[in-house]
């Protein structure tokens, strides 16, 4: 087990490593001079000098390779760079704009979590019924409306619509930005921060929450088929505890493991969803950076989101063995 | 183009899709028959809603310039902006004083395009080195999943969002990017189905025959591996229209006046939530109701390939 650790540690050094430089040279074919972008944006033309200072004070001059070097050289020391448009450093940005998209993120894994389970649990138990039959349309429904929509529907529903015929204001959400911005223990939104919060939240967890419901469902009924399960009904268990000590905790296992997988998902939808309500984390910063071609802003949050993405994808493959025992990782489970 | 292969109803049935090396699994189960298949699959209601949308929306692309009373870059003759649905405008019109309808209509024709042709591209990458990878083992197996390992290291959105920032804003260069980027869980699926399936006797047969390796991956395994690759092909093309739509939405896909759904989405932005919500809900509804579409008919499809999974 710890050999397999180390292994799989080993690998992600490379992966993360080809992603990188992936993206680096991709971002380095990009039409449009970088040069001129930082000396007076692309579709003016600004001050031949300004140009070539601010190429020289880049290194944009040197030759690809040197520059790729030095990408990874500050990269290594935990330096992204600062941004083309307006300087700032990225860690900085980085600094403010994490803990942004980690409060959304972890309000949207508890959405998946409490939702996705309960439905796909109802589903399996009552299969067949109404109700089961409600739950496949609804999270394929989900599954299937895209991020942005789903935002501006609820904004229309919740927010816009209630406004505009004066409903009491206890009944009004608010559409869009980050609001007071006031937390207590990092992720619990004090005052009227909630009314900001609630929206995107349940727009960013649309799409997960589906799958875990539709992920629960069918492992239920799997487990429900079980050997064991048999044998504890044939014990006389109530079906009470056969359902909840019996079958939910091995169920749980894959499920558990697709809600860490999804934190991809997560991480995506959040490009659509913070763009949407203008919540100023990590996802709405990588689309405006993109759409200004902020090459060094771009590369330093895709950085972030990749390292976190394969420690987390890391940390669900161990968590399966630890879950369930008879996995066993290692010789002969191919990564 | 979504109906049920004859190949699909060969012996696959045990293969589980995605998988690690599913060897232990591969058993000939009772092969379900082709009438069996097209009977369950007929049976299942959202299967079948979804295959009627799906041919409604075929007939809306193709008659296009039929149905649409206005091109899809025709200003409204008076010009009225922000004008909500009515006898004349059943959509209602949109900033610019565009009849929403009919960009909604022609609308169909370019997300079908991107989310077939992208698609294809993926399936043929994707089918193409999963088998090799799967057939031949070795280091191009090795290789293979290294390079899906970074790809897929990086989120989805962003690979294609950085990728399209390259290949600039035009139809064409969407296909490329969802094609480029779409074949690497394909390529994962074939691997784990030609793993289990290159062990088994028949294979062995056709090697004692003398056949060539290239004949044996297409002509005797594919068809048996074909299964998961329709069930994940018909999901993916609305998967496809779905990121097609996020990427208009997020200013990389066509450019104005293209009838994108999502750029239209895009373009009315929440600006114009609270006087002319029509702007956005009619191509947001066209973008919803097509990627259920194929997921219904994606899901019908494995059911009725596989029963037990149900």
């Amino acid at each position: 087990m710890p050999s397999y650790i180390l292994r799989r540690l080993l690998l992600l050094i490379p992966t993360i490593f080809f992603a990188l430089s992936f993206l680096f040279f991709l971002f380095f074919v990009l039409p449009g001079d970088p040069a001129q972008l930082i000396a007076g944006g692309a579709d003016r033309s600004p001050d031949p000098g300004v140009v070539a200072r601010a190429a020289d004070r880049y290194g944009l001059n040197d030759p690809i390779l040197v520059q790729f070097a030095n990408f990874w050289k500050r990269t290594l020391q935990w330096d992204l760079g600062e941004s083309f448009i307006n300087n700032r450093s990225v860690n900085d940005i980085l600094g403010e704009k994490a803990p942004r998209s980690l409060r959304l993120a972890f309000w949207a894994v508890i959405i998946e979590i409490i939702i996705g389970i309960s439905v796909g649990l109802v589903s399996a138990i009552r299969r067949y019924s109404l109700s089961d039959k409600l739950a496949t349309v609804g999270t394929a429904a989900a599954a299937a409306v895209p991020a942005f929509v789903l935002g501006f529907i609820l904004q229309y529903a919740f927010a816009v619509y209630p406004q505009k015929h004066d409903w009491p204001n206890w009944m009004q959400l608010k559409t869009s930005r980050l609001g007071p911005d006031s937390w207590a223990f990092f992720a619990f939104p004090m005052e009227d921060q909630w009314r900001y919060l609630i929206l995107p939240a349940f727009t960013l967890a649309a799409v997960s929450t589906a799958l875990a419901a539709r992920m629960m469902r069918g492992s239920m009924l799997e487990v429900m088929r079980a050997d064991y399960m048999r044998t504890a009904r044939s014990k006389g268990l109530s079906e009470r505890a056969i359902v909840m000590r019996h079958g939910l905790r091995n169920a749980l296992i894959p499920v558990i493991t697709l809600i860490g997988i999804d934190f991809a998902t997560v991480i995506g939808s959040a490009v659509l969803t913070e763009t949407v309500f203008s919540w100023p984390g990590i996802g709405s910063q990588i689309a405006d950076s993109i759409g200004s071609r902020d090459l060094p802003v771009i590369l330093g949050l895709t950085l972030v989101v990749v390292v976190t993405y394969s420690i987390v994808n890391l940390v669900v493959d161990l968590s399966y063995a630890w879950f369930d025992p008879r996995i066993r990782l290692g010789q002969g489970a191919e990564v | 183009m979504t109906m049920v292969d004859p190949h699909a109803s060969a012996p696959a049935a045990g293969i589980p899709s995605g998988g690690e090396a599913g060897i232990a699994d591969v058993t000939a189960e009772a092969q379900p028959l082709r009438a069996d298949v097209i009977k369950r699959f007929v049976r299942n209601p959202l299967a079948m809603a979804g295959l009627s949308f799906i041919l409604f929306l075929i007939l809306v692309a193709v008659f296009a310039d039929l149905i649409a009373p206005y091109g899809f870059k025709e200003s409204t003759q008076p010009r009225v902006s922000r004008a909500g649905p009515s006898s004349d405008h059943w959509f209602g019109t949109d900033i610019v004083g565009y009849d929403v309808f009919s960009r909604v209509v022609y609308g169909a024709r370019i997300s079908l395009r991107i989310g077939i042709l992208a698609t294809a591209m993926a399936l043929t990458i994707g089918v193409l080195f999963g088998s090799a990878a799967g057939f031949f083992g070795g280091w191009i197996d090795s290789l293979l999943m290294r390079i899906t390992d970074v790809f897929l290291s990086i989120p989805y959105i962003i690979l294609a969002i950085s990728i399209a920032t390259v290949f600039g804003r035009s139809e064409n260069s969407i296909i490329l990017v969802l094609g480029l980027t779409g074949w690497l869980p394909i390529s994962r699926i074939v691997r784990a189905s030609f793993l289990g399936l290159k062990q088994l006797e028949y294979v062995e047969a056709a090697t004692a025959l003398g056949f060539s390796r290239r004949r044996i991956m297409f002509r005797h395994i594919l068809p048996n591996a074909l299964q998961p690759i329709i069930v994940y092909g018909t999901v993916s093309i609305g998967a496809v229209i779905l990121s097609e739509a996020a990427l208009s939405f997020l200013g990389v896909g066509p450019r104005p006046p293209t009838p994108a759904w999502g750029l239209m989405v895009a373009q009315a932005g929440s600006g114009s939530l609270a006087s002319a919500p029509h702007i956005l809900f009619f191509p947001g509804l066209a973008i919803f109701l097509t990627v259920l579409a194929f997921v219904f008919v994606g899901d019908g499809l494995r059911d009725a390939l596989d029963p037990k999974l149900k």
